[in-house]
């Protein structure tokens, strides 16, 4: 189906039932129940998790493909974002022009800082890139105020043109009428399920885009970026010029970037400069590492994985741990949660950090890897394939491209 | 051209002011880049925690300047506060102990006391760090290299945010060198026009000593001759039967140190907060690349230049003509400088190449 294998339809379905049942997935437990602070299934949160899923898909097409590791994909979210809050200015609050602009506007952004960082790899490669990211969050802090309203954020106020609003159109961000934050509620005995208009609208999205990804990864385009992360040097040997592979795969992922910021703006019609902090750069670097750069599932995994626990973790506090330890003995509990408090709360980046470095140390495959030795381990399959992976010479393990 | 330059204000006095000015923010990043080359010289290993570290030295002179205002509360019932109770006097143990005149100076001068207190902190956080986690990643891709640092960053970051809170922490500098110094007349200038910090002054004294003492150890010490040859050929020097590991993580420690050194001394200039080392390590890639990777001069030279050339693009005569140029110049000049000179201003051949 749709040019794909048998398996890759298998999968693609099984991915796109998930996407479209999270709401339902992700709310386990009833409402009032003590587990119900564990349920993710609210919008706010699911959208998150297929807006920085596609940021994090975009980003493992240059990674996890080509090896060259990126710090400065941010810039192509910001971009992505303002280029949507300007169409709201501009035009109405439909959403489409703006995710049009959106990609376009990042594609010309990735076109010229690819082509530049790409004259370099390895780590000037990521410093050329962190540099370029940083210049794009400087100015549009300082001199591009007219454009992205320096500090307090770009947003559409009442005296913009608007030139496509008539009398009737809705007063927040919609696609052809589907408002975004509407959403129905619907009651199934304790219950309570969220379909949000907005996060069947990023969702729906978020398939496209990984059927592209899952075409890209089969296609001999994909196989070609492979070859360049796994010895660069043998590829030019063979007369082959590698540079247009990668800046096409560096053009493609920040178009993925780019849609993604569209997307984060047709949530919320806000755009601000942090959203290009190389601190968002390095979000999406440990998205996909920890999922697992190079898998197709593993990005959106990671980073359905740290907005889900930044969510959760951030919201327990001392209270919440002492009504967990109130079966245990008292001064046991004391201890539990003196230990536990740096973690939780506002402390939730220390875990992120700590879990980061476990995750790098010991799982450099990330969770999909964790997962398979897991799974591995059960059907005692994979000791056959490892011994074929032993014999170094005949079977070189890819290495990324910062030697 | 020159007399249009004089003309737009760049006159002798503003020139000298704006490259003082440079000096002391160039002193950092030669500093924290010297540190990253060193590291980076003997080891091979991108170390993405060491702002961190820069940031661990600050909050070093922080915590010495806690430690010694320790005090005690004692009532004083000669002596009343505005809701008539007896006055609470809060005397610092350390003032008791040496009586008022040491007892002060010493809490006065915390600062460049915290010195002494950060070189064996900061050599023992060199230490721990090599030997537990970098030393399992010299065989790794740079790649892992980068993101395991980054993630011990982070991790760095998140414990003093716990311990220090979120805020910065004004650290002041001895009161002797609280002012400022009219450099102009020294060098032949009239009276106020070229005044600059006494602190920034110091801090650029200090650094070049720093940095003057970690080249004389390489070159003139028995150490620093086996050291640079392992940077040359480590398996060479491995061969010859000396311990090159057992060297390179004495390095570590005092690039680490370098590091440290210069956070606590430029805690007075910009008071500590958590993220400052994230802010100064981007910057500081920026130079070591602009440098050379694996150039020490080139680490140093690049440092001040950036630092030099950031504060005469802050200047108002420059922002007029390219506004916005002080933001960007330094990424500017190493976007230029890699694309003209890939291996950097220094760089040597076949370092960091595939």
């Amino acid at each position: 189906m749709l040019g794909l294998s048998k398996k890759d339809t298998t999968f693609l379905l099984i991915v796109i039932f998930l996407t479209l049942a999270t709401p339902i997935l992700l709310q386990p437990f009833p409402e009032g129940s003590a587990l119900a602070q564990f349920n993710a299934g609210y919008p706010d949160l699911m959208q998150r998790f297929a807006i920085y899923g596609i940021f994090a898909i975009g980003f493992n097409i240059l990674f996890g493909l080509t090896g060259y590791l990126s710090f400065g994909h941010a810039a192509f979210l910001g971009v992505g974002s303002y280029s949507v809050v300007w169409m709201y200015k501009l035009l109405s609050y439909n959403v489409l022009p703006g995710l049009i602009l959106a990609v376009l506007m990042s594609a010309l952004f990735a076109l010229f800082i690819g082509f530049i960082s790409l004259r370099r790899s390895g780590i000037y490669f990521s410093i050329l890139t962190l540099a370029f990211a940083q210049m794009s969050f400087n100015l549009a802090y300082s001199v591009l105020t007219p454009l992205t309203n320096g500090e307090t954020g770009l947003q559409v106020y009442t005296n913009d043109p608007q030139v496509l609003m008539s009398a009737g159109s809705p007063t927040s961000p919609h696609f052809f009428g589907i408002v975004m934050n509407e959403s129905a509620k619907i009651d199934v005995g304790g219950w309570q399920f969220t379909f949000s208009n907005g996060y069947y609208f990023c969702a729906i999205i978020a398939i496209i885009v990984f059927y592209l990804s899952l075409r890209i990864f089969r296609s001999p385009f994909g196989i070609m970026l492979r070859a360049i992360k796994t010895n660069q040097t043998r590829m030019s040997y063979t007369g082959l010029n590698s540079r247009p592979y990668t800046l096409a795969a560096f053009v493609i992922s920040g178009m993925y970037a780019g849609l993604a910021g569209g997307l984060l703006a047709s949530m919320d019609p806000l755009a601000g400069a942090e959203r290009m902090q190389w601190t968002a750069s390095g979000e999406v670097v440990l998205m996909t590492i920890l999922g697992g750069a190079g898998t197709l599932m593993g990005p959106v995994l990671g980073a359905g994985f740290i907005k889900y626990f930044e969510n959760i973790f951030s919201k327990i506090n001392d209270n919440i741990l002492y009504a967990w330890f109130s079966a245990l003995p008292e001064g046991l509990a004391d201890a539990l949660v003196f230990m536990l408090h740096p973690f939780i709360g506002k402390g939730w980046n220390l875990t992120l950090g700590l879990l980061f470095m476990l995750v790098v140390i010991f799982l450099p495959g990330g969770l999909m890897e964790g997962g398979s030795r897991i799974w591995g381990l059960i059907t005692g399959k994979n000791r056959k394939s490892k011994k074929a992976g032993k014999d170094p010479e005949h079977h070189p393990k890819p290495s990324a491209h910062v030697n | 051209m020159a007399r249009g330059f004089v003309g737009a204000g760049f006159t002798m006095d503003a020139i000298i002011l704006q490259v003082l000015n440079g000096l002391d923010k160039g002193s950092a990043y030669a500093m924290i880049a010297l540190g990253l080359t060193l590291i980076f010289g003997t080891l091979g290993v991108v170390n993405f925690a060491h702002g961190a570290l820069f940031m661990l030295g600050a909050f070093c002179a922080v915590t010495l300047q806690r430690i010694l205002s320790l005090s005690y509360t004692v009532e004083d019932p000669t002596q009343t506060d505005f809701l008539g109770n007896p006055l609470k006097v809060d005397t610092p143990y350390i003032v008791s102990w040496f009586g008022d005149a040491t007892g002060n100076a010493i809490l006065n001068w915390s600062v460049p006391l915290a010195i002494l207190f950060a070189i064996p902190v900061m050599l023992l956080i060199g230490y721990v760090m090599e030997r537990g986690l970098i030393k399992h990643f010299y065989k790794r891709p740079h790649a892992d290299q980068i993101l395991v640092t980054f993630g011990l960053a982070i991790v760095i970051q998140e414990i003093v945010k716990y311990f220090y809170g979120a805020n910065p922490i004004p650290t002041p500098a001895p009161d002797m060198f609280r002012g400022s110094v009219d450099f102009g007349v020294m060098i032949g200038f009239a009276q106020n026009e070229i005044i600059y910090p006494y602190w920034r002054l110091v801090y650029f004294l200090f650094s070049a000593v720093i940095i003057g003492s970690v080249f004389a150890f390489l070159r003139f010490t028995t150490f620093g001759m086996v050291v640079r040859a392992g940077m040359a050929d480590r398996e060479t020097v491995g061969l010859l039967g000396i311990n090159i590991d057992k060297r390179f993580t004495i390095m570590f420690g005092i690039a680490a140190a370098v590091a440290g050194l210069a956070g606590v001394m430029y805690a007075p200039i910009n008071s500590p907060n958590y993220h400052m080392g994230m802010d100064f390590l981007v910057l500081s890639f920026v130079v070591v690349v602009v440098g050379g990777m694996g150039s020490l001069p080139g680490a140093v030279l690049a440092g001040f230049l950036l630092g030099i050339l950031e504060s005469f693009a802050s200047m108002n005569e420059v922002k007029s003509v390219i506004p916005g140029i002080d933001q960007i110049i330094i990424y500017l000049v190493a976007i230029i400088i890699l694309l003209t000179r890939p291996r950097g201003l220094m760089g040597r051949k076949g370092v960091m190449e595939e």
